[in-house]
């Protein structure tokens, strides 16, 4: 795989939500209560779909529906060929590459229904420019993200504290639908998450992990002379 | 015009319909059971959006004891789960309930961004049919319905037609039908939808840009039921198109006991 500075998936994005630990304790008190009446069993997935993808370094406009976005800083694992083995009843998925993501949100309060209008809305998905291959990186656990808005620290990421690993993740979506390579899938966003309003600029970096580079996108507003043109008309 | 895509003789052909047969696109005329349906959809450059549709029918949301809902209720599917006409759907051994959901699905035909009401019809291709299958034992109330009910692998068979848009004057009045061997088991109409095409469109591509290939499953009448395997599905949209499927067991038996003979 090439480390080309214009990284873009050429498979389906699926974000996980409810992946950190934070993150579940953090709704732990009302998971047994109406609407959710239970901890989730499975993976809770969703899809970044490809509208929403922008390249390190672009501008992200604000649609007019919201003032802010929530920061969902996170690394994208990136499905390999399939290792196909005589006699095993399926086939194994592989890990390519890991590359930083910035899965941004409109701020919602239930994760009842999907989040199609809070997640899909157009250039919601900053995509690091850099590719980190598998063997470069070692385990999952050991990655840890900061963010940054306007060069102020504001979140820092720990995988050590993830719900499922990534092989483990990997195996329970496995369990329902085959990944096909190129598709990338998100390890989650922990608690905490940052929000940012038009104007801040966001970065998204691996300390001691200097191959995945830094994930920048500046949040625009919806009339903001250099917002792609269309999304200002609303 | 009707449009397929199909596998036959060692390739993919475009082929549209001819009578009862195909015609590919380079002139030779086959039977339609001499070919591999794959869904009629032509590849995007990148992967394409799929919107579907939940309790987009009143009688269907009271079916499942839910009010209608206020806004669309929409989920994203994977461009992975499609399979085409005639195919085979797997059934996991463990579940009690696998209906099937017959869909009216648009196919968009250019960029849409911002679209109104009443433009909407001009970003439409044309139409096919989806078998928008779910597995309700796998319901969970986290981004409901979540993924591993609705985006299995071979769980959205779709086609066999893409039928353009100039030759369905009213999508919106349009007899859907569901048979499982033969038996009707679910029928209602475009016309009772809550959230119709137009608004549909105008509603996605107010905060989502659409892409040429994008779709949109509308969602489905009541009259679910179990499906086993063996069953053979069929699922009808008037002037749209007659899509079959038929259950199968999963996981099937391993390749050791098939190469005894007992698959």
């Amino acid at each position: 795989m090439s480390t080309a500075q214009s990284f873009m998936p050429t498979g389906t994005v699926y974000g996980t939500l409810l992946n950190f630990q934070g993150e579940m304790d953090a709704w732990a008190p009302q998971m047994s209560q109406a609407p959710y009446k239970a901890a989730p069993r499975a993976p809770v997935l969703y899809v970044k779909t490809a509208n929403t993808w922008s390249a390190n370094g672009t501008g992200i406009a604000l649609p007019a529906t919201t003032r802010q976005a929530e920061v969902g800083a996170t690394i994208g694992v990136l499905i390999g060929p399939a290792a196909l083995a005589e006699y095993a009843r399926a086939a194994t998925i592989s890990i390519a590459n890991y590359v930083l993501m910035n899965d941004l949100s409109i701020p919602h309060a239930s994760f009842f229904r999907p989040p199609v209008k809070y997640k899909c809305v157009d250039g919601f998905l900053g995509v690091g420019s850099h590719l980190m291959s598998a063997e470069l990186a070692g385990d999952p656990a050991r990655f840890k993200l900061e963010v940054h808005i306007n060069g102020e620290l504001r979140q820092r990421i720990d995988f050590a504290h993830l719900v499922r690993s990534a092989n483990q993740l990997l195996a329970d979506v496995s369990d329902f639908m085959m990944l096909q390579a190129g598709d990338i899938l998100m390890l989650g966003c922990d608690a905490g998450r940052p929000l940012a309003q038009a104007g801040d600029r966001i970065d998204i970096h691996a300390p001691g992990l200097p191959a995945f580079g830094t994930l920048s996108n500046t949040l625009l507003s919806p009339t903001s002379p250099n917002a792609p043109t269309g999304v200002a008309a609303a | 015009m009707k449009h397929a895509r199909v596998a036959y003789a060692g390739a993919i052909h475009q082929a549209i319909a001819h009578e009862d047969m195909l015609q590919l696109a380079d002139g030779r005329v086959v039977a339609q059971d001499a070919v591999v349906w794959l869904p009629p959809l032509q590849p995007t450059p990148r992967p394409r959006t799929i919107l579907a549709l939940g309790l987009n029918y009143a009688d269907h949301a009271k079916e499942l004891a839910f009010k209608a809902p206020d806004e669309p209720l929409v989920f994203i599917k994977g461009e992975s789960t499609l399979i085409g006409h005639r195919a085979l759907t797997r059934r996991p051994p463990d579940v009690q309930f696998m209906h099937y959901e017959c869909e009216l699905t648009v196919v968009i035909g250019q960029t849409a961004r911002n679209v109104k009401r009443d433009d909407a019809y001009d970003f439409v291709a044309g139409y096919t049919v989806a078998n928008d299958y779910a597995i309700r034992d796998y319901l969970e109330n986290w981004y409901r319905p979540n993924l591993r009910v609705k985006n299995r692998d071979t769980c959205t068979p779709i086609g066999p037609w893409l039928v353009d848009a100039a030759d369905v004057p009213d999508p919106m009045n349009l007899a859907l039908q569901t048979t499982v061997n033969g038996r009707v088991t679910q029928s209602g109409n475009t016309r009772d939808m809550i959230f119709d095409v137009p608004f549909l469109i105008e509603y996605f591509s107010s905060f989502m840009t659409l892409q040429p290939g994008d779709l949109i499953l509308t969602g489905t009448p009541d009259g679910v039921v179990d499906c086993q395997p063996g069953d053979v599905v069929i699922t009808n949209i008037e002037g749209i198109g007659t899509l079959i499927n038929t259950i199968e067991s999963w996981p099937v038996a391993a390749p050791t006991v098939s190469l005894k003979g007992q698959a």
